[in-house]
């Protein structure tokens, strides 16, 4: 019988050599007790993460430039959202992995009407002013090429001056500042988190639209910056405060510590680092899950004898040198 | 043979090749050993069994939280405990399930026909994984709001977005608390069996020349 062969079958055979008592009930409760232990301790001595969350509330009153920017530019659909793709919209095919069109092809499962779900709908399911309500009523009655060049030339002009909306050229901008201003005293108040949630219906419980708006602007990515959660600096993996966080997700994160997913304008890794990345860490996966038939890797614990410490004491006793 | 006794032992019974099947492959001494082979005699080997503990104090905390609701922990000092415990459980499970990983790995535990043990350890692994994002995702906090917008990119960019929505936290919820610890129960029950049925792994080199 050859040496593998030989091998492959002791190892599969029942063991027939010397054993050591084993109480497997008294080894499960022994755990259960020390991990309890352990996890009341570490939770009496250092808590748990829970940094408040963001509202639509707090970004208008701390940063109200901002939300009206983001509020024209939802309008004008020049946002991420606006342009995003599936699931959302058709802006966009989305992203690719050359001619897998994965996200095209899953189709706009979870359509989004930007300018309407975010802003227009929003604000007519609450009390406005006058001249918001005359506004809004004269979006409505505008065709869509009209929408667009009133809400384009605002946000042009916004964008000009380098956002401070308070300053920019006069121009035809049709309704679009009034709606904007409405936006923004309706999320002042508070109300426009739920307005955003619920749509005008009593129960929901899904946040799509308030995570895209939120992600449009400034005062989620700030906030995150702040709290060291960028993907680029291994946020993926951290939590707020001292906390650890997700560090399982090294392999996934490391990916976007690399040149060229860096770089957004690098085509077609960086432009599309998100699909790749995602194939990368499913093969890495992939070869993790079947190192046991992959040439090469199922050898690395042979070729790198850490087994000869887990199981030196047997080593020792049974007098077994190491095979080559 | 009376039509009674000609059930008991009808081989082509679902019910009796399932039986027969288990008491060949998992007799009760397997799976309820006062033994083991004199090579279980390592520290590395503790890690199996810490991770299962970790994974039922999770599910025990897991549940005070699920009846409490998501939002119990932001008012509550006892929620804010008992989030804490949940909290470092996955913690703890995981530093204990990578240990025993890489350690079965380094003994190439796979060997003598293991390999469905090492499948279903890493199919637990990813599951595992799968469980701690969508509990991060329901936190209902500052950190749940910026972990859904920045995944939903990844989902999204190969077609998973369609149908599986970090933003939606009710979906996520449910998939979290309903689905996805049945999953890796399941998985890890299987696991535990299988490693039942083969027993440990034999030391490498272990196999005397000449034959066993």
């Amino acid at each position: 019988m050859k040496r593998s062969a030989q091998q492959n079958a002791f190892d599969s055979a029942p063991w027939t050599g010397r054993v050591r008592s084993y109480d497997i009930i008294k080894e499960g409760f022994i755990a259960i007790l020390v991990v309890s232990i352990l996890v009341v301790t570490f939770s009496l001595v250092f808590g748990s993460p829970d940094d408040k969350q963001l509202t639509f509330k707090g970004w208008a009153q701390t940063n109200p430039t901002n939300f009206y920017d983001t509020t024209v530019q939802e309008l004008a659909g020049t946002s991420g959202s606006a342009g995003y793709g599936p699931p959302y919209n058709h802006a966009s095919d989305g992203l690719n992995i050359g001619p897998l069109w994965l996200q095209k092809w899953a189709g706009v499962t979870h359509p989004v009407d930007v300018p309407n779900d975010l802003v227009i709908t929003p604000l007519s399911s609450t009390v406005v002013p006058a001249q918001v309500a005359t506004a809004l009523a004269t979006w409505k009655a505008a065709t869509a090429d009209q929408q667009t060049a009133w809400a384009t030339a605002y946000d042009t002009a916004i964008a000009a001056v380098e956002g401070d909306y308070t300053i920019v050229d006069p121009g035809d901008y049709g309704p679009v500042p009034a709606i904007a201003q409405g936006l923004t005293d309706v999320a002042k108040s508070g109300s426009l988190d739920g307005l955003l949630l619920a749509g005008g219906n009593f129960f929901s419980t899904d946040n799509t639209k308030q995570i895209l708006f939120f992600g449009d602007g400034a005062y989620l990515d700030d906030a995150a910056t702040a709290a060291n959660l960028q993907g680029n600096t291994w946020g993926m993996m951290n939590e707020t405060g001292r906390y650890p966080g997700q560090a399982w997700l090294w392999l996934y994160s490391l990916w976007y510590q690399i040149s060229p997913f860096t770089n957004e304008e690098s085509a077609p890794l960086g432009s599309n680092a998100d699909a790749y990345i995602m194939f990368v860490v499913l093969g890495l996966t992939g070869a993790l899950a079947f190192a046991p038939i992959i040439p090469g890797l199922r050898s690395i614990p042979r070729r790198i004898p850490l087994h000869r410490l887990i199981w030196k004491n047997y080593y020792r006793e049974e007098n077994i040198p190491r095979r080559k | 043979m009376s039509s009674h006794l000609k059930n008991e032992t009808e081989p082509t019974m679902w019910t009796a090749k399932l039986r027969n099947s288990w008491q060949r492959n998992l007799p009760i001494d397997k799976l309820l050993p006062d033994t083991q082979p004199a090579y279980v005699a390592s520290w590395i080997y503790i890690f199996g069994v810490l991770t299962i503990a970790a994974f039922g104090d999770i599910i025990v905390s897991g549940l005070i939280l699920s009846f409490a609701g998501p939002a119990w922990y932001h008012t509550s000092s006892v929620g804010l405990f008992v989030n804490s415990l949940h909290f470092w459980g996955v913690q703890l499970f995981f530093v204990f399930m990578v240990v025993h990983l890489w350690g079965k790995f380094w003994m190439a535990a796979w060997r003598g026909r293991r390999f469905r043990t090492w499948l279903t350890g890493i199919a637990a692994f990813l599951a595992s994984i799968g469980t701690a994002f969508t509990g991060y995702l329901i936190q209902t906090n500052f950190d749940s709001q910026w972990i859904a917008y920045e995944a939903k990119d990844g989902f999204n960019a190969v077609g998973i977005g369609a149908f599986f929505t970090p933003t939606n936290i009710g979906q996520i919820m449910l998939i979290h608390v309903a689905l996805l610890p049945l999953v890796l129960g399941a998985i890890t029950v299987w696991h535990v069996l299988l490693v039942r049925k083969n027993g440990v792994v034999p030391p490498i080199d272990a196999a005397p020349e000449g034959g066993n």
